[in-house]
């Protein structure tokens, strides 16, 4: 690891750091209707939308919530699937792109809906302008919200004290939704658009430049409203890109600032929503014990990947190739190394999923980093919102098993968890591994699997595996190397994507209004304190053995395996 | 309990084992291990490992396993289960016995069943409840009942294993008495208040034989957290097929049936019910028979503890103290007179002036009868006692009562003395006034003694993060003073039985659990309000019922085992879980490499070990998976030591020992059970 790329983690991190404390209090202001910068610009904004959406405001208990959030998510699915399916009779269509597939259309629509924006098919060549900007930006903005307003409605249900006496309420999701649109996604993106626009993303909606080169070749360049899109593909942790080449075109990403912007931008709201958990609970240390935890994953993650990337491929050393170059291959030079390594850490750590790099193209190591990360369940500063409850509900498993080691019933900021509690945890706990396994074994055997793979061996059964993970765990990274806009796939991937989400939310929101309705214990010498460096261990404990222990045997038969005989000169 | 035949079984008796290992066979019951889903999936795999054996014996297929190899693993999947089900019978086997023991009390007894006055001998089989029954000296108690008339000593030493005999009467706070005891003097007339097959005793034997044991609250979110644990490893280890199957290997369904049962926890999931039940079991060694198994759970949660001030923090009785002379009076001559007046005092108070007057001035005990002296009695009425020694009118008394007698002989109070009274009140004492004729001599200091070793109990208390609280009759300034001294967190100053129940209530809505201990029939509606209720077994029967646990030996102060050993059951729990659950990644590098290790040579580093050989790594992780259970068996029944430490210092060294440990024991262990195996030769050797 060269000093670099020690320069560019610290410079990176110690952003985030400095970031996380402002963030998080506007973001606690903003969602739970407190004083903050923006509530005079823009409140009369959120008071119009909810009056011409006719929302009364009033508190909401989960299953009222939960029913709100899958409508909102059904037809806004269903309203993407339609402007796919019908784009060459909408506006905006200057190549006059054709209807998309009904499979990838499926699959693309529960993509952006479920705030994963895999994407099986080439942006520029695929979708029109409106689908670019009606389409998928709006599920870009909406998905995102959404997964801000479930993290506060589970924050809520641990924060509150209830009366003891059934379930109690968890906030409204049409309040939370709009909140987090009108104060937080849509400013923080016109800000973030103009920055990129500043340094040089394209943002037009011309139809694609046929240039000559310098060579007097003649080129095509495609064109589109690309600084918007990106944006809030990075805020929001989408990660679909507009282009196929994603975070690694020029005209999404052309310099190492806006790299280094799109990396701030991918953790900004994840970081902050730790500190407003911490806020909400009254002491905010609750927020920064997790926001430890994350720091330690994320840290790790990126030094492995740093290290295994500088280390390079041992083929090309042995062969006296430029020996201690690096892993130079899939990244774009204007990155490098180790802006390429993190961004990578960066963008699965949290399920964003841009690439500026091509993670098939790591070696073995560097690129089982990206999928264990996600293998974790995506809650290293993770989604918007899904970062927040995956990780409190991680710490609800953490505080059981510690509640039973010091003797008591294991209780998460005063509040008991129990049976019903366990039950739900369990349940968020066996959708990932569930999807990702199951699809891909089913998928490594069918010809219908197995005819997309580019690479055999234990380097195709990662390509497949990466797939599975990045759809559950609603990334949207591709590992390439696998054809995934096959109906098999598109099917496949699209119901991993959306058990991966709704299976999750849902019990999520169970717990919290189950939590927000119980007592809260007031902690006393015989309760565990979930705030110190102990309980962030436990935590981060918890979450690898979790993760390591589902995911290890294919991991084992995956880029593990891949890794030896690496070193012994095999390749596939 | 120690002449309780119960308490002579000892663990590891070798009938109980015996029993212990008929009943693990018939246990094998697939209907009695779905119960337990984490060890009922092992028996699936037990079974269809011995299916693939029986199928290889048979017909041999092109590159399976050797026949024997698939036999021990099977073999040893089949012990896992047995193991599993051993833990379970010796825990109920000791229950088992003592519940045998019990048994031998409820004998066939005739009892004098007493209606409108006549006397008629049945059976006490058939007394029901609400009939009255006649004991006298020698005979057994029928049933379980109240005393209505009479007074006796009883001996209980049946139950309680006291030998020391404990009076019973009607009326008042100890009339319950026990069916199966003996009357040994006297005559008493009891209403039986339980049906046959209802009783104390009954109940009692019902527990611990374990027949009604339901799984408690934390143990089934427990069950939960190891069933979806044992899905996912399910999902893990049936995708690990098709995977291998996409790499062109054919992986061998009992390696992968192997994999499985070492990775679900199996440690915890095969000792689950053998803590439970050691834990009841725990108690009742403790002489507290809990009626459910939640109370006892619920004791570890136990937030707040509410103690009777008489008999559990103090002696019940005040004592003298120092002796405060009148100005001009000497203090060995209010001692003498304190004497004097005491001497035929047969009240605590009164023989503890004469004893401080002993320690202090070395006077000694002396015969009334002699000196002429006539004692007189306390009255009500006048509320002081003493003695006439010829013409001398020696008194005690409270001040008030002093004031009146001392104004009528003429005599007055000094400003002095008016302040030693206050002093004495205001420090929580009792100031008794000694006066001779109409001069007062000056003040005893009685004062309520707090009993020994409480400070530290308290402390324990404290440690384990409990408040105790205080409740007493008594006015706030006293039971503060004796707060202090207790060292007890808070006090409830002159309570009533509505204070007692309210103040429950007021810490239950804040979350609390609270604990009480309760003897009386006023603590009856406190008792049942309270989460852990360990009523007093020479309470009255109203309290008895309305508590959730009994102490036998009745003390109160045993409310700190109570708590302990609801705290151990879940730790240990906990603890075992961790160990489970950090010994998978020995596992995994046990079996993993060995599954691959011949299409990939390459992964040989990855046998962190060296085993010697796929199949004796594999057998070894299986062996080692089903010894870790026999081994942890004693500490399942035992339990892990509780400290009271606070909760996190607890929870670093837990997870140092069972987290840590149980990272690091598996890797020594199948390294050594690698070598044992190898060494006999019971797989075949890595090079062939």
């Amino acid at each position: 690891m060269t000093s670099q790329s020690i320069v560019q983690v610290v410079a990176f991190f110690g952003a985030i750091l400095l970031l996380t404390r402002p963030v998080g209090s506007f973001l606690d202001r903003a969602l739970n209707g407190g004083d903050h910068l923006l509530k005079r610009p823009l409140g009369w904004l959120e008071r119009a939308l909810l009056r011409v959406c006719r929302v009364s405001g009033g508190e909401q208990v989960w299953t009222t919530y939960a029913t709100s959030l899958l409508a909102f998510s059904a037809l806004s699915l269903v309203v993407t699937y339609l402007i796919q399916r019908l784009q060459l009779w909408l506006p905006f269509n200057p190549q006059r792109l054709g209807p998309v597939d009904p499979a990838l259309a499926f699959n693309t629509a529960v993509s952006f809906a479920t705030n994963t924006n895999w994407q099986s098919y080439p942006g520029e060549t695929t979708m029109s302008h409106f689908t670019q900007m009606a389409g998928l930006a709006w599920q870009n903005f909406t998905s995102a919200a959404a997964g801000i307003a479930v993290a506060f409605a589970l924050a809520r249900g641990i924060a509150r004290a209830g009366d003891g006496q059934g379930p109690g309420t968890i906030g409204n999701f049409w309040v939370d939704l709009t909140r987090s649109l009108v104060y937080v996604l849509l400013p923080l993106s016109l800000a973030a658009a103009l920055a990129f626009a500043s340094q040089g993303v394209i943002q037009s909606l011309s139809p694609n430049l046929e240039v000559t080169t310098l060579e007097g070749a003649r080129q095509t360049l495609p064109m589109g409203p690309v600084a918007s899109q990106e944006a809030i593909k990075q805020l929001g942790t989408n990660g679909g890109g507009f282009f196929n080449a994603n975070a690694s075109h020029p005209f999404e990403n052309p310099s190492p600032i806006t790299n280094f912007l799109s990396m701030l931008l991918i953790f900004l709201v994840p970081a902050g929503l730790t500190h407003a958990f911490g806020r909400m609970a009254g002491d905010s240390r609750q927020g920064w014990v997790l926001f430890a935890a994350m720091t330690i994953l994320f840290l790790a993650g990126a030094g492995a990947a740093l290290w295994a990337e500088s280390a390079g491929n041992p083929i090309l050393a042995a062969h006296g190739i430029a020996p201690g170059a690096g892993n130079w291959e899939g990244k774009e030079t204007r990155f490098g190394i180790a802006a390429s390594a993190l961004y990578a850490t960066v963008t699965t750590d949290a399920s964003c999923g841009a690439v500026n790099s091509m993670h098939d193209s790591f070696t073995p190591l560097g690129g089982l980093v990206p999928l264990f990360n996600i293998q974790l369940g995506e809650v290293v500063f993770g989604g918007v919102g899904a970062g927040l409850y995956g990780i409190l509900v991680m710490a609800i498993l953490a505080v059981f098993l510690a509640g039973l080691m010091v003797g008591r019933t294991p209780e998460y900021l005063g509040k008991k968890i129990e049976v019903r509690e366990a039950k739900l945890a369990m349940l968020y706990v066996l959708a990932f591994p569930l999807m990702v396994l199951g699809f891909a074994a089913w998928s490594a055997v069918v010809p219908s699997g197995t005819s997309s793979l580019a690479n055999g061996g234990p380097h195709g059964l990662s390509e497949i595996l990466y797939a599975f993970t990045s759809a559950a765990g609603n990334n949207g990274s591709a590992f390439a190397g696998l054809n995934a806009n096959t109906p098999w796939y598109n099917l496949t991937l699209g119901v991993a994507m959306l058990v991966g989400r709704f299976w999750m939310i849902v019990p999520a929101l169970a717990i919290a209004g189950l939590l927000a309705g119980k007592k809260s214990v007031p902690p006393g010498p015989g309760t565990f304190p979930t705030t110190g460096p102990l309980f962030a261990l436990l935590l981060v404990g918890v979450i690898v053995v979790v993760g390591a222990l589902t995911f290890f045997p294919a991991l084992a038969l995956g880029p593990i395996v891949e890794h030896f005989l690496a070193a012994t000169g095999k390749v596939y | 309990m120690a002449d309780r035949a119960g308490r002579a079984v000892s663990g590891w008796d070798a009938a109980l084992l015996r029993g212990a290992l008929a009943d693990s066979f018939r246990k094998l019951d697939p209907r009695a291990m779905a119960r337990n889903p984490v060890m009922f999936v092992v028996e699936i795999g037990s079974a269809l490992t011995t299916l693939l054996w029986v199928r290889d014996l048979v017909s041999p297929g092109p590159g399976a396993p050797s026949p024997s190899f698939t036999g021990q693993v099977a073999l040893w999947l089949w012990f896992t289960v047995l193991f599993s089900n051993f833990a379970e019978a010796v825990a109920e086997g000791r229950g088992k016995a003592q519940a045998a023991s019990l048994r031998g009390l409820r004998r066939e007894t005739m009892a004098r069943l007493l209606t409108d006055g006549r006397e008629e001998t049945v059976p006490a089989s058939s007394l029901r409840r609400g009939d009255v029954v006649v004991v006298e000296a020698g005979g057994i108690v029928p049933g379980d009942g109240e005393v209505i008339e009479g007074i006796a000593s009883v001996d209980e030493s049946a139950i309680t294993g006291e030998s020391a005999p404990v009076i019973r009467e009607s009326g008042g706070d100890r009339s319950a008495v026990t069916g199966g005891t003996r009357v040994l003097s006297d005559r008493i007339v009891v209403r039986v208040s339980a049906n046959p097959g209802e009783t104390f005793l009954d109940r009692m034997i019902g527990l611990v034989e374990g027949a009604k044991r339901q799984k408690t609250p934390n143990e089934i979110a427990l069950h939960v957290l190891l069933s979806g644990m044992t899905i996912v490893f399910v999902v893990a280890c049936v995708t690990l097929a098709p995977f291998a199957i996409h790499l062109g290997l054919r992986p061998s369904v009992a390696v992968l049936v192997a994999l499985l049962v070492c990775l679900i926890p199996t440690t915890i999931g095969g000792l689950l019910s053998a803590i439970g039940i050691a834990g009841m079991d725990r108690l009742i060694r403790h002489n507290v028979i809990p009626t459910s198994g939640r109370a006892v759970e619920a004791a570890g949660d136990v937030d707040t503890i509410l103690l009777d001030k008489t008999g559990t923090i103090t002696m019940g009785n005040r004592m003298a103290y120092e002796f405060l002379p009148a100005p001009g009076v000497a203090a060995s001559d209010l001692a003498e007179a304190a004497q004097l007046a005491s001497l035929a005092d047969e009240t605590p108070e009164g023989r503890s002036i004469v004893v401080l007057a002993k320690q202090e001035f070395g006077l000694r005990g002396r015969e009334l009868a002699p000196l002429d002296a006539h004692f007189v009695p306390f009255f009500a009425a006048t509320r002081m006692s003493g003695c006439d020694v010829g013409r001398r009118v020696i008194r005690k008394g409270s001040a008030d009562a002093m004031t009146a007698h001392v104004s009528a002989l003429g005599g007055g109070f000094d400003s002095e003395v008016e302040q030693s009274v206050r002093a004495i009140s205001l420090s929580g004492g009792t100031p008794l006034v000694v006066s001779d004729g109409p001069r007062i001599l000056g003040v005893v200091h009685l004062k309520d003694v707090v009993k020994g070793g409480l400070h530290e109990r308290f402390e324990r208390f404290r440690s384990m993060g409990l408040r105790t609280i205080m409740i007493t009759g008594d006015n706030p300034l006293t039971a503060a003073s004796i707060a202090a001294e207790a060292g007890v967190d808070d006090f409830l100053a002159e309570a009533t039985p509505e204070m007692k129940l309210d103040l429950i209530r007021r810490e239950q809505k804040r979350g609390k659990l609270v604990a009480m201990t309760g003897d009386g029939t006023n603590d009856a509606p406190a008792l049942a309000q309270a989460d852990v209720a360990l009523a007093m077994n020479t309470g009255t029967q109203a309290a008895r019922e309305a508590g959730n646990m009994v102490d036998l030996d009745s003390n109160p102060t045993k409310l700190l085992e109570v708590v302990e050993v609801g705290k151990q059951l879940l730790m240990t729990r906990g603890c075992l879980t961790t160990f489970s659950i950090s010994n998978d990644v020995a596992k995994y590098f046990a079996i993993l490499p060995a599954m691959f290790l011949a299409a990939f040579p390459e992964i040989a580093p990855l046998n962190l070990m060296r085993l010697a050989s796929p199949e004796s790594a594999i057998l070894s992780a299986v062996v080692f998976n089903a010894l870790v259970i026999v081994l942890l068996i004693p500490l399942a029944l035992r339990g892990v030591r509780y400290r009271p430490l606070g909760a996190a210092a607890l929870l670093r060294r837990s997870l140092l020992i069972y987290g840590l440990g149980g990272l690091v024991v598996p890797f020594v262990g199948i390294k050594l059970i690698d070598v044992a195996v190898n060494a006999l030769g019971l797989v075949r050797g890595a090079g062939s």
